[in-house]
């Protein structure tokens, strides 16, 4: 009823080629953003925005990564983790080089390193395709991991083998990183960058590049004979991947665990973010938020909510009930739409828009 | 209806390209002309696609070579060959799947977008202006096609007619000088057949580009084409205007088949 788009005409490509074309959503996305960046500093408390808010947007920010390269590019990693932690630990060895630049740049910067990782693991995609190309950047994960473990260099080679978040504070004074930090600033510094970051996704993946990669993804002959050049095609969505899991990694340890063993960046976290792509839906950018709230908030929702609502089910099993049911959930909503949120999202706006009627 | 006057655009001299064992095509030498259209028929198996891929780059020879605009060429890669300005359709429709019917013909400018990573990132300015330049070009095409209507709609869902209509708009988006249909008209009705004949003779008329074409259906190809090449196990076996084809015994027997069976091997 409300979701129209009933007597907004668009006159030029440029109105037509917006990322709102419709007046509603736009107007959902400011809210959207006003909330973020207004209400929720407001009004959440510390453990809202340290345990749910800030890990969910950064974890949002490695999916839309891997989305990049598994949903848009069609190239399956499993090297994520790897990646997340490539950037986590250029970022630490630059910040105790640099202890005067400024962190944001820095943990922008530590990403260029986890891209130059990306394309070199990302070569055999040139040759090898879906499992086997997954089989491939499993190495990558193993290879990375036993770097974080094994070269000290990497650590500053102090004694307990984990990279923790030094302070750091921009001019003004305030504290970005670090125990002191609050949790506020952490959350609206994470949730400028994984905006920013979104846009630019955005606008790479509705341009020519963006194509490019489709087209790899849908049918590689064809787009070859388009004048697509795989090589560049497949490591460009390597490097940009990578780039963005590696701000992404860098961000979880400065922005919201502080302090991290190599063990945080393992196979477990790559296979989470691969989980949110496939819950969120491939391809699609907004999905990368939906996959990640699922997988990330729905198991503190059932941790918190189930004793909330008067089931009392004993500290001790909660756990493994949160893991059976989000399991559950995960097997029946992959069967029921196996296209992922994103996808039931736009159902749900198509037929919102010719409501009443079944179709228009 | 011969306007096969022009300059020799490409030419193929004696190539032969094996796989293994296996000759797909045999010291097969032709050429095409500047804003013909030009045929290539034979029955299944003849090597037809096969000479297709040869042209653009998919398949090297082992023997012989082709000269395109002037240049010869070896070993070329198939972006090499749609750079220079060769664009081609697909025997089974090879759509991007997953993109709608204008990203798809979008995605035929590619080798005429420029703007870098960086202009791409921001979209604005020149990235922008250029997607848009792009965009009318390509709405220019759709209106052509009469494919107004699936814009926006994705191309699994389209019936196949109008899947085939949308890869020729792909194709023609790159604005090639050489047209490479594989069986435009494969698994259609007389209808559709009927208006893709149309669009390949307004694409050849209006914009001059020069077109070989792979069918099956001889009306088509004696109504459509300039200049006809027949090919029968991976070899010439005629090359003329339709007529003189149609009346060569060398393809009555190739399609009909002979008595004798020596034929066949």
């Amino acid at each position: 009823m409300l979701y129209r788009e009933a007597g907004q005409f668009k006159s030029t490509y440029a109105a037509d080629q917006a990322i709102f074309p419709l007046r509603q959503d736009r107007i959902g996305l400011f809210a959207i953003l006003g909330l973020a960046f207004i209400a929720v500093p407001l009004l959440a408390d510390d453990f809202i925005l340290d345990a749910i808010a800030i890990p969910f947007l950064i974890l949002a920010l490695a999916t839309i990564g891997l989305n990049i390269l598994t949903g848009y590019a069609g190239q399956l990693s499993l090297g994520t983790g790897g990646f997340m932690g490539a950037g986590a630990y250029a970022c630490y060895k630059l910040t105790t080089s640099f202890p005067e630049a400024n962190i944001i740049l820095l943990i922008l910067l530590s990403g260029v390193f986890s891209a130059a990782i990306g394309i070199v693991f990302g070569l055999p995609s040139l040759r090898i395709k879906g499992l086997y190309l997954a089989v491939t950047t499993l190495a990558a994960q193993f290879f990375l991991e036993w770097c974080f473990i094994r070269i000290g260099w990497l650590y500053n080679y102090n004694v307990s083998g984990a990279i923790d978040s030094p302070e750091r504070n921009t001019i003004g004074g305030l504290v970005l990183t670090g125990p002191n930090a609050s949790s506020v600033t952490r959350y609206i510094v994470v949730l400028a960058i994984v905006a920013l970051i979104t846009l630019l996704a955005k606008n790479l993946v509705r341009g020519r590049i963006g194509r490019s990669w489709m087209m790899i993804r849908d049918m590689d002959i064809a787009a070859e004979l388009m004048g697509v050049r795989p090589l560049i095609a497949k490591l460009s969505a390597f490097a940009v991947s990578s780039y963005i899991c590696g701000v992404a990694g860098a961000m979880f340890v400065f922005f919201y665990l502080g302090s991290v063993e190599p063990a945080a960046f393992s196979i477990t976290l790559s296979f989470q973010i691969l989980f949110m792509v496939i819950v969120g839906g491939l391809g699609s950018l907004i999905g990368c938020y939906f996959g990640a709230a699922f997988i990330w908030i729905l198991p503190i929702f059932l941790r918190n909510g189930l004793p909330m609502i008067g089931i009392d089910i004993g500290a001790e099993n909660v756990v493994h009930l949160t893991s059976m049911i989000v399991g559950v959930l995960i097997i029946l909503f992959l069967i029921w739409e196996p296209h992922g949120l994103a996808r039931l999202w736009q159902i749900g706006k198509e037929k919102l828009r010719v409501w009443p009627f079944p179709y228009a | 209806m011969t306007r096969a006057t022009g300059e020799i655009m490409l030419d193929v001299h004696n190539v032969s390209l094996r796989f293994g064992g296996v000759k797909a095509v045999t010291d097969i030498s032709f050429d095409i002309r500047k804003g013909e259209i030009r045929a290539i028929i034979g029955p299944n198996g003849a090597g037809k696609t096969s000479m297709l891929n040869v042209i653009n780059g998919v398949y090297h020879p082992q023997q012989g070579t082709i000269t395109f605009k002037g240049r010869v060429r070896k070993a070329m890669q198939p972006h090499q060959a749609a750079k220079s300005g060769i664009a081609r359709t697909f025997q089974n429709v090879a759509l991007f799947k997953g993109m709608s019917t204008l990203d798809n013909i979008m995605s035929g400018r590619f080798l005429k977008m420029h703007r870098n990573f960086f202009w791409q990132l921001i979209h604005l300015g020149p990235a922008r202006q250029e997607e848009i330049a792009h965009r009318r070009k390509v709405e220019e095409i759709i209106d052509f096609l009469e494919i107004q209507h699936v814009r926006k709609v994705p191309v699994g869902k389209l019936p196949y007619g109008l899947q085939k209509r949308v890869e020729l708009g792909r194709a023609l988006a790159m604005e090639p000088e050489l047209l490479l249909l594989d069986e435009p008209m494969a698994g259609m009705n007389l209808e559709e057949k009927e208006d893709m004949s149309r669009f390949i003779l307004d694409v050849n008329h209006e914009f001059g580009t020069t077109i070989a074409l792979i069918e099956h259906d001889m009306g088509v190809v004696m109504d459509l084409s300039d200049r006809v090449v027949v090919l029968d196990y991976g070899r010439k076996i005629a090359d003329g205007t339709p007529d003189e084809v149609k009346s060569n015994q060398n393809v009555i027997d190739a399609y009909l088949g002979v008595a004798h069976q020596e034929k066949s091997r």
